[in-house]
């Protein structure tokens, strides 16, 4: 049997009299691409945010490759393999698309002494320029980031988060607020990746037409415990599932 | 092209400056320069790295007492720099811990306390600092060679030690660290999650900022060859931050344009006397208003206004935190 | 003890100036995010507004208070927030932080320029006699200018709780989207935050240039002592900052009494560095409301 790519243990978080997340447990295996969602307030971004380190669990432990990472700053989570996108936007606004993507990959590269003497693009140029036309965003390669679409800069973001060649990549809303035929783009590219390098992918979600045909797996959360988990067809016509979105 | 040809006629105007002229206005350029090295560091610190300093006048306060206090006990300047510049370094480290807690406003208060703190020391304690009468009669350097006791050889000796400190800084904001620096200021959530450890390269970015502000320090004893508290209070922090944010924080030359401003404007506006304090701080609640992103992006303003847009490559050095 | 306690009570009327300005600085800092470091000239100019109706106008002193606090109200209230803070807002940060500190210079050379640059004396609003509080000399001037600022404290807590437009105020402070939803007029709740700042200090002023004497360069302690107070009582409330105010004024005199004269200065700076590095929410804040 493999090592699962994450492993979630017993998470519990409360906020004072609030059980935000109560007790989940799961585990995502290599190349697999797992939707998390379930009605607001189910405690889906608390258990994101426990997963990533932003916010320390009351109990429960999680693990990523076998080992645990509890208690670890987010820049050591993405030094283990772990990559993540944003809800809001999240890009170096005053930073070229190409210097945003470098930037994404430098700092897995030698000894924080060694970049002061590197090359200034740390020999990232070419790697970049890959991913950055893997994401269509050729013609956009010297323009400031900020300066972008809001669309475009989502796939920024994205591509920042495969830079470093993650073994798992936890996605925060890809699709909101992207139009439609940019999100259509997005999940192919998506696709694409997973096809092609295996990568992990975990993806929180609103947009249900989207999770449904991105996703292998679907986790459904309601009031901070999983109600329901399968295929995305099985989860779909499963009536728990359209109680919690309906009764909730 | 067009860069090294500016670079170059630069460097050419930089080499024969002080020709022909009087011991006042070599003076003068020494101590653009001098402060066009403190100003340097700032912008690393807050220009690149996007953290609020206003201590930098107490690290070329250090740099200075360092080196006064040793070339007055016989040692060569060459070895006292070093020292010096060392200090600052791990004094500029100390001081960065606070900006791992709190930014902003709250960093720009805890900073100006360090500085004031510095100058109740440096006044209060007369056996080392010599008291509110400071130390004088530091020796100029002699390199053997180049005796630099008298005022043109200063100003070269002066403008060798400038531009050393450009040059390793431009390779420094070249490096990956200057994309970190910057991607500390645009974003430190998303700089931290791509694998930036932000807590050190913040310490770096103090560190090597208040460095710099040592060096300028060690220049300033032997420039003045008189060192008293009052030349590193609080309000020379504010020059030098001036300086950083008048030139436009965050763009390579701005801290050399920013220190003829500031050090340039009142000799211009001498004849207003008293008012000049005046003027000047008119000027810069001005320029904050109409352009806050200081004369270079002032600059860059009007020449997007009267030519085609183009791709902005050249602002590529970023920009205001 | 006796000495004791007249340090302790000079201290806590000192203190209670201070909070006045800290106050003025927590609402400002609430209601638009501004920092103002010129907040120490603020209260140093309004005494000069009185002297120039006093010494120029030769008005009464009733009729000069007035004066100053009119001016001070038009001129740090409204033209600031109008001239400066207004079209700056946009940019935020560190281009007001530099406008400000700027306008502080400004303000203190001009005084200089116009005014001169010794100390002037200044009435003094209250009797110079003292009397006897349990073995200690206690001045009523110390005591007058306590009951002044706690009662100004105490007037402004009940207009921003009871009145209609007090809570208005707030609620801006608390939620501007919200507010802005709910039909209150933002804008001006924000602009009665600045004009009530400038009261406070032109109150402060009066109060404290009898005691310092009114000069150009009184600014430079008092809008650092004015942030670390606020700092101290948690940047969000009046009661942290009437606490942190009346704090470092006994601390102060306390040090300079017992201990030094000559780091009398570094006490409040040392204070500011320890609560933001050990408790950023300030001794009696709590957490929320602290992120910049």
């Amino acid at each position: 049997m493999t090592v699962p790519v994450l492993a979630v243990r017993d998470i519990a978080k409360g906020f004072g009299a609030i059980r935000a997340v109560d007790g989940v447990s799961f585990e995502v295996r290599p190349g697999e691409i797992l939707g998390l969602i379930g009605p607001n307030g189910s405690g889906k971004s608390t258990l994101f945010n426990c997963i990533l380190g932003q916010l320390t669990p009351d109990r429960g432990s999680v693990e990523v490759n076998g080992r645990s990472v509890s208690g670890r700053r987010p820049f050591e989570l993405s030094r283990l393999g772990v990559g993540r996108t944003f809800q809001q936007l999240s890009v170096f606004p005053k930073m070229s698309v190409l210097d945003n993507v470098i930037l994404a990959g430098q700092e897995h590269r030698g000894s924080l002494l060694g970049r002061l003497f590197a090359a200034p693009d740390a020999g990232l140029t070419a790697e970049a320029e890959r991913l950055i036309a893997f994401f269509r965003l050729g013609h956009l390669r010297d323009e400031m980031a900020g300066a972008l679409s809001y669309g475009q800069q989502k796939l920024v973001d994205a591509a920042m988060a495969f830079m470093a060649g993650p073994s798992l990549v936890l996605l925060d809303e890809p699709a909101g607020g992207v139009n439609l035929t940019m999100l259509a783009g997005l999940k192919e590219r998506l696709i694409a990746y997973n096809r092609e390098h295996g990568t992990t992918f975990v993806v929180i979600e609103h947009n249900m037409e989207f999770v449904m045909s991105l996703c292998t797996r679907i986790i459904v959360l309601a009031e901070g415990r999983i109600i329901a988990e399968g295929p995305p067809e099985a989860v779909r016509a499963d009536p728990r599932v359209i109680d919690a979105y309906l009764g909730g | 092209m067009k860069r090294l040809l500016l670079l170059g006629l630069g460097l050419v105007a930089l080499l024969v400056a002080p020709l022909g002229q009087g011991t006042y206005v070599t003076y003068l350029l020494c101590s653009w320069l001098t402060f066009g090295i403190a100003a340097m560091g700032l912008n690393l610190t807050l220009g690149y790295a996007g953290q609020i300093s206003l201590a930098q006048a107490s690290f070329m306060g250090i740099g200075a007492y360092v080196t006064a206090l040793l070339t007055l006990a016989g040692w060569p300047w060459l070895a006292a720099m070093p020292l010096a510049v060392a200090a600052c370094f791990l004094v500029g480290l100390a001081l960065g811990f606070p900006a791992l807690r709190v930014q902003g406003h709250f960093l720009a208060f805890v900073t100006l306390a360090f500085n004031t703190l510095f100058f109740l020391v440096a006044r209060n304690e007369d056996g080392l600092t010599g008291g509110p009468y400071g130390l004088s009669g530091m020796p100029r350097p002699d390199f053997g060679l180049l005796d630099t006791a008298q005022q043109p050889a200063f100003y070269y000796f002066t403008l060798a030690v400038f531009l050393a400190a450009a040059v390793l800084l431009w390779g420094i904001v070249r490096s990956p660290w200057g994309r970190a620096f910057k991607g500390l200021r645009e974003n430190p959530i998303r700089a931290e999650s791509l694998g930036l450890d932000t807590r050190r390269i913040t310490l770096m970015a103090f560190a090597i900022g208040s460095a710099y502000g040592g060096l300028a320090g060690a220049l300033f004893s032997p420039l003045v060859q008189y060192v008293e508290p009052g030349s590193f209070a609080f309000a020379q922090s504010l020059r030098i931050l001036l300086m950083v944010v008048v030139g436009g924080a965050g763009f390579f030359f701005a801290p050399m344009l920013g220190a003829a401003m500031v050090i340039l404007l009142p000799e211009v506006l001498r004849f207003t006397e008293g008012y000049y304090l005046m003027i000047y701080a008119g000027a810069v609640i001005v320029l904050m208003v109409v352009c806050p992103e200081g004369l270079i992006g002032l600059g860059g303003r009007l020449r997007d206004r009267f030519q085609a847009p183009r791709p902005r490559g050249d602002l590529q050095e970023g920009a205001r935190p | 003890m006796a000495e004791f306690l007249q340090v302790l009570f000079s201290g806590l009327a000192t203190g209670s100036i201070y909070a006045l300005a800290a106050i003025g600085f927590s609402l400002v800092w609430q209601a638009a995010q501004v920092v103002n470091f010129a907040q120490g000239e603020f209260v140093m100019l309004p005494a000069f507004f009185v002297l120039v109706a006093l010494h120029w106008f030769g008005w009464p002193l009733w009729a000069a208070l007035a004066f100053g606090l009119a001016v001070a109200v038009a001129v740090l209230g409204l033209l600031f927030k109008r001239l400066i803070v207004e079209p700056m807002l946009p940019a935020g940060g560190l281009p007001l932080i530099i406008a400000t500190m700027a306008l502080s210079i400004l303000l203190k050379e001009g005084t200089k320029q116009f005014y001169g640059a010794e100390a002037q004396p200044f009435p003094s609003l209250f009797p110079q006699s003292t009397v006897r509080l349990g073995g200690a000399v206690v001045a009523w001037q110390d005591i007058l200018n306590l009951a002044v600022s706690l009662a100004v404290v105490v007037a402004l807590t009940l207009f921003l709780n009871r009145s209609r437009i007090g809570r208005m105020m707030q609620a801006t402070a608390q939620n501007p989207a919200v507010a802005e939803i709910l039909g209150v007029n933002t804008k001006r709740m924000v602009l009665y935050t600045f004009l009530i700042n400038a009261a406070l200090a032109a109150v402060a002023s009066v109060l404290i240039s009898p005691v310092y004497l009114a000069k150009f360069s009184n600014g430079e302690t008092l809008g650092l002592v004015a942030f670390i107070a606020a700092i101290v009582g948690g940047f969000n409330q009046i009661r942290g900052a009437l606490a942190g105010g009346l704090l470092i004024g006994v601390l102060d005199n306390l040090t300079a009494t017992y201990v030094t004269t000559e780091y009398r200065a570094a006490l409040p700076l040392v204070m500011l560095i320890v609560i933001i590095l050990w408790r950023p929410q300030g001794l009696f804040g709590t957490a929320e409301g602290r992120q910049v």
